[in-house]
């Protein structure tokens, strides 16, 4: 890093610092070029539509679309939270394990606390909240060992990946936790429910995605995540305080991974060893498919957000027609990445 | 060598002990290794949990035996250790589910030639030479059972949507079975088979979007229950009422207390136990220190569970 060629060092650094200057002065035009960064990974997503409603007519129906944004939720929270952290030049690979440790922990929790607190409401919350405080939990652990203990982000959590997973799996005796009968009932409306017309998931994933993108480039945090991912060595002589910006990060990703968990509980009402298998790379996908650069830097959470839906698009589509052998659906999902991905080609 | 004449002395021991005629078993010593998939998913949670309850109740059945049960998380994890137990726990009995049939052939073959005695089960390898015994569920049959089952509880006519598992050999075995069955009935129509890979959340998507695509479905054949249970979740929320069978398989406990209930959805099962791996065990440890040859293959047919033989095949202990 300290190696690195001068011109490096001066002209990444400043490239988030100039849209700042440029923010002040041009609020509007700013935002346009933030949502261009989100536009082409968007008309891959209409594209997409198009060909959905062509190949099934029920595809644009107001039920599909809310069953697909409603399942959406989980990945996309997440990968709004670990947009932050590739952005900042980390990953996480242990957000699907974590899920699953964190949903299993809750309805254990739930289970033995409803005995004792009487009325299910307050179960619920009670559960609710620690979901959200494990995943900050975890989430600190995290951005401690990468930061204070030195350790590569992509180890640290290579490591948690496996550690959640069988802590779950031990807790599960191998099988599912489920959730008690009232408490299920009670719980329910959290995934099932809807207010106006729309399910509650969609909902928390509106509010988390709206408040990721004002914390991305509407505090001096996100300018930070930005800097330190572009170039950490000159963020940290511009006195920002490196460490503290990255475990930040990881905190916002864990309390992110507890809301999704908090949503998809009341889904299947259990958890299980195959829960959440494969999240983390969903997640990274629907950042990386969004336009947000892998090696940190750049990126946007609306084109996150676009990520996530594109890929559960295509599965839904992949669902409601059978023109493909059901053996070729991953590979369907591959080439249209690919090409989402090659459509953001020459931004760095 | 020192083997040999132990086994020569076990001989002459046993004839005695059978002429004397006090107890069944005889006095041969065995030493088993126990080779299974670790608890990744319900069914293998069922397997770990059936494997240690049996050698638990066979050490104590017969004397002298003792069983050595261990976990894998991958196929070369399961290559690795089944050479420990050979070389470091001298076993001469193995026992082993394996993890994938193809990287375990080898090792496996290894073992026995080494003069171990090996028992597959379930998941076969790709050379049978490398297996003294097979012992496996029956796929095809599990198909057949719940094509047969199904097409009489919609009284040989509707739409039928299915969900398939992992895409394996064993998944397009139980399939093909089914539709022979479906094609016996020219009422019934199998609108579309999606995998949902032995996964709650998975099927709960495929069934979501089948609802989605089909107006009418009379009957949903999960396959498995963990696959069932998403499928369950899926048609409650879309208010569904044009459904009239879930039916899952594999036997899990959660599934067996529906039908014993009267669910009104799930009013039968079929059997693919995960304590398969204990009627293996027993088989090959009673074989061994009886001294019985154990036959080549012995195929555990998949049973229809319905109310009234549901609670011989309740097991709440168990994780599945």
């Amino acid at each position: 890093m300290s190696q690195a060629p001068i011109d490096t060092v001066v002209a990444s650094p400043l490239e988030p610092d100039v849209d700042a200057g440029a923010a002040v002065r041009r609020p509007l035009a700013r935002r346009f070029g933030r949502q261009l960064v989100g536009a082409r990974p968007l008309i891959g997503l209409v594209l997409v539509c198009i060909a959905g409603q062509l190949l099934n007519s029920d595809f644009g129906a107001w039920d599909n679309v809310m069953n697909v944004l409603t399942r959406t939720a989980f990945i996309g929270i997440i990968a709004v939270g670990m947009c932050f952290v590739i952005i900042g030049g980390g990953i996480d690979l242990s957000v699907g394990s974590m899920a699953a440790l964190i949903a299993g922990a809750e309805i254990l929790l739930m289970n033995a606390l409803a005995p004792h607190l009487g009325s299910p409401v307050t179960v619920v919350l009670t559960g609710l909240a620690a979901a959200v405080a494990m995943g900050v939990l975890f989430g600190l652990a995290h951005g401690l060992l990468i930061t204070k203990g030195s350790i590569e982000p992509f180890i640290v959590t290579l490591g948690t990946l496996g550690i959640f997973r069988a802590v779950l799996t031990w807790l599960a005796d191998g099988g599912a936790i489920t959730l008690d009968g009232t408490l299920a009932d009670t719980y329910a409306p959290v995934y099932y429910g809807s207010l106006l017309g729309l399910p509650v998931p969609i909902y928390v994933f509106a509010f988390v995605a709206f408040a990721g993108g004002f914390l991305l480039n509407g505090t001096r945090y996100g300018r930070y995540v930005q800097a330190i991912g572009s170039n950490e060595q000159v963020a940290r002589y511009a006195a920002v305080s490196v460490d503290r910006v990255k475990i930040v990060s990881y905190v916002l990703l864990g309390a992110c991974v507890g809301v999704a968990t908090v949503l998809y509980v009341p889904r299947l009402g259990s958890a299980s060893p195959t829960t959440g298998l494969l999240w983390e790379l969903e997640a990274i996908a629907a950042v990386i498919v969004g336009g947000t650069v892998l090696k940190g830097g750049s990126g946007s959470v609306f084109g996150t957000v676009v990520g996530a839906v594109l890929l559960s698009v295509i599965s839904n589509i992949l669902n409601l027609t059978s023109i493909i052998s059901v053996y070729l659906n991953a590979a369907v999902q591959g080439v249209v990445i690919i090409i989402v991905a090659f459509l953001q080609r020459g931004r760095r | 060598m020192h083997r040999r004449l132990f086994t020569g002395a076990a001989l002459a021991l046993t004839a005695m002990v059978s002429l004397t005629a006090q107890p069944a078993w005889a006095q041969k010593k065995v030493v088993m290794g126990v080779s299974i998939p670790a608890a990744t998913h319900g069914w293998t949670g069922g397997v770990v949990y059936w494997a240690k309850r049996a050698g638990a109740e066979l050490e104590k059945e017969i004397p002298g035996l003792k069983v050595m049960v261990k976990t894998a998380g991958s196929a070369s994890e399961q290559a690795n250790q089944v050479q420990d137990l050979a070389t470091v726990n001298q076993i001469d009995t193995l026992v082993i589910l394996p993890f994938e049939s193809a990287p375990l052939t080898q090792p496996v073959a290894q073992v026995k030639n080494k003069g171990v005695f090996v028992t597959v089960v379930d998941r076969g390898l790709t050379d049978p030479n490398a297996q003294n015994a097979y012992v496996a569920g029956d796929n095809p049959g599990f198909g057949k059972v719940s094509g047969e089952y199904l097409a009489k509880a919609i009284g040989g006519k509707g739409n039928v949507v299915v969900l398939r598992g992992i895409p394996t050999v064993i998944d397009n075995e139980r399939v093909d079975a089914f539709n022979a069955v479906m094609k016996e009935h020219p009422g019934i129509k199998v609108l579309d088979a999606k995998h949902g890979n032995w996964n709650r959340d998975d099927a709960f998507k495929v069934m979501q979007d089948y609802l989605t695509r089909f107006k009418q479905i009379d009957a949903v054949w999960a396959s498995d229950d963990d696959m069932a249970v998403g499928v369950q979740k899926a048609i409650a929320q879309a208010k569904r009422s044009d459904v009239k069978l879930v039916l899952g398989g594999a036997g899990s406990k959660e599934y067996i207390k529906k039908v014993m209930d009267g669910d009104k959805l799930v009013t039968a099962d079929v059997t693919y136990s995960p304590s398969m791996i204990a009627d293996a065990m027993k088989l090959t440890a009673r074989a061994r220190a009886k001294g019985d040859p154990l036959p080549e293959k012995t195929i555990i047919p998949s049973v229809l569970i319905t109310k009234d033989n549901a609670k011989k095949y309740y097991f709440p202990d168990s994780p599945f």
